[in-house]
């Protein structure tokens, strides 16, 4: 059976929170092709989302419009009650792992610095100040052993360490993982969640977490966005995570299965149409070079 | 004599030397400042991994300089304009790093046939010709110093003001974007500013072998050290002491200071990649992934 879900902030100081993101009958397009619609959606402060989905649904769009940098076709979206490029320092983001050519030589330290001010024209300043912080920073991940040493030369987990110690050093509001535990082993998978729980928990961070594979946060999870070709649900994971909702947002027979405290979900004819999200399974290949048909 | 030593004598010659190094007085001058120029912009053409953009920026480079050779115009100016022109074009066409290869290679050959067509009408010295392709630095005069000079300087003032956004665009684009730097357009002022210093490059080394000022001095450094307080200085010193070692080699002899600076500039890297093994074994062979050349 799934985990209980438990909630980092009381459910009662969750809701009365204004919150962090908000969602109002939003819609995103590129061109004639409609990735999602009529998307309402609060996230509160301290909460956990899980952002689900086949490939080609909408978590990239969705991603990159929570940053400002896909506007929306239709609806509104504010982040703290802003636009979300104004809100962008209160975002911490974990980007998806990509081919590291240009941060192969930078260390550990440098990356955690670019979250500081990176951003910053003109020479350097607070130098001794700024040094303590990516110091501390360091430290807060479990990456202060490898500060020094060039990313190239990190493994994938140490890697991420650094990267959410990066998306920290502002002091984020929200906490935006794109993937972040894609091609990491259980135990760094559980070392980098251990470590998103852990914000969210002392800072009541929001995390917004896109991943294709919900056991590994499943314990974590208050809410799931589950985005499909035909539509999407919110809630709790109980709640979406059905034979019935996923079926109905495949239009085609979705199978559910509790295995001890994972979930396993299995299309009705696994070669040709199931959702592609469940574990130690290759998506099938129409999912994802066309992510749109049902 | 043997052949061997007469060739030997052609390649390195010291008499009068203390006479020649007044002669060259602008010439050391104006190569401190490509040293500083190239090593500097060199750590941005590593990270952004823009070596063969530089290579199509040369190519132009030398087509304006001799298109002003054959107007008789200011070749330094002509250099600077061909550069700044292929710098904008490669800017514009090439975004992503696939294209920009595409247009790069679309637009060197073209450049390359002008310059020819260029130095084919133009009667004057043929010294002058060789010069653009092979580097001259040893024969600039002092008007041409001051152009240079002015040149460097607003390169690197550029580069004092955009080079913490531009390290964070260039290492890490994604996360930059999202906190609002502007990322396409400091990769588009990069790409002139590049230009620029390419257009100075050629004057020192010629077209054909600017790499080894822009480029070999910063990917040297960066096999030792990845600080980013080190690694711009340690370009800048090995770029200076490439062009500086050329010009002071060359000066006897008569053949052009390119093979000099080519050759330190290269000694330089051989040993930096040999101290860089070390360092990477101090790290740990577990961990080594691969690190750019």
């Amino acid at each position: 059976m799934s985990r209980p879900v438990t909630a980092a902030v009381p459910r009662a100081r969750q809701e009365s929170a204004e919150p962090v993101v908000s969602l109002r009958g939003a819609a995103l397009s590129y061109g004639p092709r409609e990735v999602w619609r009529d998307l309402e959606l609060d996230v509160r402060p301290g909460e956990f989302l899980a952002v689900l989905g086949p490939n080609g649904a909408g978590k990239t769009s969705f991603v990159r419009a929570l940053l400002g940098r896909q506007p929306l076709s239709a609806g509104s979206l504010t982040v703290l009650g802003r636009t979300p490029r104004e809100a962008a320092r209160h975002i911490g983001y974990v980007p998806q792992q990509a081919e590291l050519s240009a941060q192969a030589m930078l260390r550990a330290r440098d990356l955690v610095r670019f979250g500081i001010d990176g951003h910053r024209f003109g020479p350097r300043t607070g130098g001794r100040a700024v040094r303590r912080r990516v110091d501390e920073i360091l430290a807060s991940v479990g990456a202060s052993a490898y500060a020094d040493v060039p990313l190239g030369m990190l493994s994938g987990g140490e890697r991420q360490r650094v990267r959410i110690g990066q998306a920290l050093a502002t002091d984020p509001r929200i906490l935006l993982c794109d993937e972040p535990l894609l091609s990491l082993d259980l135990n760094h998978q559980r070392a980098v969640t251990e470590l998103v729980d852990a914000r969210r928990r002392s800072h009541a961070t929001a995390v917004v977490f896109v991943t294709h594979e919900i056991n590994p946060v499943l314990g974590l999870v208050d809410r799931v966005l589950y985005l499909a070709p035909g539509g999407h649900r919110v809630g709790p994971p109980q709640e979406v995570l059905t034979s019935a909702s996923l079926s109905e947002l495949y239009g085609t027979q979705v199978d559910v299965i509790h295995v001890r405290d994972r979930i396993v979900v299995v299309g009705a004819n696994d070669d040709s149409g199931g959702p592609p999200h469940h574990p130690n399974e290759p998506a099938p290949a129409a999912h994802e070079t066309d992510g749109v048909r049902p | 004599m043997t052949l061997a030593d007469g060739v030997w004598q052609q390649i390195f010659s010291f008499d009068n030397y203390g006479e020649l190094l007044t002669l060259v007085r602008n010439s050391l001058i104006a190569g401190a400042a490509l040293g500083l120029v190239g090593g500097l912009a060199g750590v941005f053409v590593i990270m952004r991994d823009l070596p063969f953009a530089v290579h199509g920026i040369s190519e132009l480079s030398f087509a304006g300089a001799s298109a002003a050779l054959l107007l008789d115009v200011n070749v330094v100016a002509g250099s600077i304009a061909g550069s700044l022109l292929a710098a904008g074009a490669i800017g514009v066409l090439g975004v992503r790093a696939r294209e920009r290869n595409s247009a790069i290679g679309i637009l060197m050959p073209f450049g390359l046939g002008l310059g020819v067509l260029f130095l084919a009408l133009y009667k004057g010295r043929a010294a002058n010709k060789f010069g653009l392709l092979t580097g001259q630095i040893v024969a600039v005069d002092t008007p041409q110093t001051t152009w240079l000079l002015g040149t460097a300087a607003v390169v690197l003032v550029a580069l004092a003001v955009m080079w913490r956004p531009l390290s964070f665009a260039s290492a890490d684009p994604d996360v930059a974007e999202a906190r609002g730097v502007p990322v396409r357009s400091l990769s588009f002022a990069f790409m002139l500013v590049l230009g620029l210093a390419v257009a100075l490059s050629v004057q020192a080394v010629g077209a054909l072998l600017v790499l080894s000022l822009v480029v070999t001095p910063a990917a040297a450094a960066a096999r030792v050290t990845a600080s980013p307080v080190l690694l711009p200085l340690l370009s800048v010193v090995f770029a200076v002491v490439a062009i500086e070692g050329g010009i002071l080699l060359a000066l006897g002899s008569s053949i052009p200071i390119s093979p000099y600076v080519t050759t330190v500039s290269f000694a330089i890297y051989g040993v930096c990649r040999l101290a860089g093994a070390r360092r990477t074994r101090r790290w740990g062979a577990a961990r080594v992934n691969t690190l750019p050349a």
